[in-house]
């Protein structure tokens, strides 16, 4: 699996980071040693084998659906960059 | 008072029960041990003494009624990926620029509840992502042992390095840490202290900066094998706001760790005799076998075929877990924002901006292992190895009760000495702890002795799920024969 450029930026815009051009020689060559790295496992014969889903041999315990937090708006937004009352501020998206 | 640091968490609370010392001094020693030490280490990225100082005066007003709780004024790190109500959370990235929860984690609070002191955050990998602190966005934490053979300065490990440096060095007596893939163990190996990771699912993850969910693992670094059992009965619980935390009771582990060995059957995996594995690492696996095999012990060999897929499983299951929970990073509910254009610019300006590389590069291979077309090549496959892996374990324990490995396939390294050329350098580090996590199993890594490099080398242990207990055990059998390290020469 070699990556080129092409892919280098749309894996960059699908995973929203901005790529310099000076960027693109080597993050070719990391990407492309990481994914080489990983195709050891198509060696090995999964066909019918279920993939794991859980770490640990247990159900999650289910809870009442009910509300049973919240109530708390100012620190929600107390660590925002940019807030006005209880929103957060985003350039617009809407003409 | 400087041999106040050197007490053992298990004999300051007895000399603390017994008042030879208050808990502002203990605190008080601590905090000069920490002033003088953490330009030279940087195993702290923002120290706490105002608040340790007025915990330890709560805490000298508990020991003075009696209701002292389990920790009760001793000088705790935690790792700066557990939210602290209050204190700014950076996970050492640059993206959580002046973070600061109005929350505490699950575990923090356990630790705080039972009378522990908050000395401050320390150091880490940014996300928990890398084996050396290199990756720090607020510099490299560096390891209090040498090298004897030319003096350099050498990485306490990673994720967690800051945690094992800062309790190498003696400037906490315990710190929390966390281990995706080794993040624990590793750089305990690295530091001479001990690391336990245990069973997914016995510490709550509620409160810590998430990088893989479904490997995520907090347990504590200590000096000796009873400290990790006196703080692990305190940090993990039962927390209804983690789903995947198991309601079952907490032992209590110090009561296992004179149990000794006697005709317990510990498996020997022969897949983690690796091609080009130093001589020296071989040579204390041999060693752990021996110590064990002398107090008793059954030794078996057992094998676990599929080892050597582990590794880059789970360079897919990791990637791909943090690209989904790093999405949230976009500079609009917390920490920084670098303006654009447009909203998507803004997301792309302030991810670029306020990721490093390494963390860039996870993402990216997790965005492109879950995109349209790829995700059953790559992440699907991933997962079915993952339950083969997992067989591998269920059959070894039907035949023997622990698994004993080295920690790490070679001793700590100097700085830009891994990974600068290939990142997949730096991954290989993880070969023997990343199993744990991908089958969700408790591990530990005990000291067992020193490299030709005059550096701490560790064993580590694979119990069965919820078995810590077991884990505690054996660990002390070990930590008996090799005997406690001396404490690092110090040169901060």
């Amino acid at each position: 699996m070699k990556v080129d450029e092409a892919l280098v930026r749309r894996i960059a815009h699908l995973a929203r980071i901005k790529v310099e051009d000076a960027d693109v020689e080597h993050l070719k060559g990391e990407l492309t040693s990481i994914l080489g790295f990983v195709d050891l496992l198509s060696e090995v014969d999964t066909d019918d084998v279920e993939p794991m889903t859980s770490a640990v041999d247990r159900c999650m315990k289910p809870r009442p659906d009910v509300v049973n937090d919240g109530g708390y708006a100012d620190d929600i937004v107390g660590n925002a960059p940019v807030k006005d009352d209880h929103y957060f501020m985003v350039p617009k998206v809407v003409e | 008072m400087s041999e106040l640091t050197d007490l053992t968490i298990a004999s300051a609370r007895k000399g603390r029960t017994d008042k030879e010392f208050s808990a502002k001094e203990l605190c008080e020693a601590h905090i000069k041990t920490i002033e003088d030490a953490n330009e030279g280490l940087n195993a702290f990225i923002v120290t706490t003494p105002e608040l340790a100082l007025a915990l330890a005066d709560v805490s000298d007003q508990k020991l003075q009624k009696g209701i002292g709780g389990e920790l009760e004024g001793i000088p705790l790190g935690i790792k700066d990926l557990f939210c602290t109500m209050g204190t700014q959370t950076t996970a050492g990235s640059h993206i959580l620029d002046k973070f600061t929860p109005d929350y505490e984690s699950t575990i923090s609070k356990n630790l705080l509840d039972a009378g522990g002191l908050m000395m401050g955050k320390l150091n880490l990998d940014e996300f928990a992502m890398g084996s050396s602190n290199e990756t720090s966005y607020y510099g490299k934490c560096l390891n209090p042992w040498k090298r004897n053979t030319d003096g350099a300065n050498l990485v306490p490990g990673g994720s967690s390095g800051g945690s094992a440096s800062s309790v190498s060095a003696r400037l906490v007596m315990g710190a929390t840490a966390t281990d995706t893939g080794g993040s624990i163990r590793q750089p305990a190996a690295f530091t001479g202290t001990v690391g336990i990771k245990p069973t997914y699912g016995r510490c709550s993850r509620w409160g810590v900066v998430a990088f893989a969910s479904s490997l995520d693992q907090a347990g504590p670094i200590t000096r000796t094998v009873e400290d990790a059992a006196i703080m692990l009965k305190v940090m993990a619980s039962y927390d209804p706001k983690d789903t995947t935390s198991v309601d079952i009771e907490v032992p209590d582990y110090e009561k296992s760790l004179a149990g000794g060995v006697k005709g317990l059957k510990v498996g020997i995996p022969k897949e983690y005799r690796m091609d080009g594995m130093p001589e020296e690492i071989e040579q204390l696996w041999q060693q752990g076998i021996e110590w064990l095999k002398a107090e008793g012990a059954e030794i078996i060999d057992v094998s676990l075929p599929h080892t050597k897929y582990a590794l880059p499983a789970y360079y897919i299951v990791a990637p791909a877990e943090a690209s989904s929970n790093l999405a949230r990073y976009d500079g609009v509910r917390y920490g920084l924002r670098v303006p654009g254009d447009d909203i998507l610019s803004m997301y792309e300006n302030t991810r670029a901006e306020g990721f490093g590389d390494e963390v860039k590069r996870r993402i990216m291979i997790g965005t492109y292992v879950l995109s349209a077309g790829y995700y059953d090549a790559y992440y699907l496959k991933a997962q079915k190895v993952r339950t083969l892996i997992k067989r591998d374990f269920d059959e070894a324990f039907t035949k023997v009760d622990v698994l004993l490995t080295p920690t790490t396939p070679g001793p700590a390294f100097a700085p830009g000495e891994k990974g600068s050329e290939d990142p997949v350098e730096m991954y290989l580090n993880d070969i023997f702890t990343v199993t744990a996590n991908m089958a969700g199993l408790p591990g530990i890594s005990v000291p067992a002795g020193l490299s030709s490099e005059g550096t701490p080398l560790g064993l580590q242990l694979i119990g069965k799920p919820f078995d810590e207990a077991g884990l505690f055990q054996v660990a002390q059998t070990i930590e008996n024969a090799a005997g406690l390290l001396p404490a690092p020469d110090k040169w901060w």
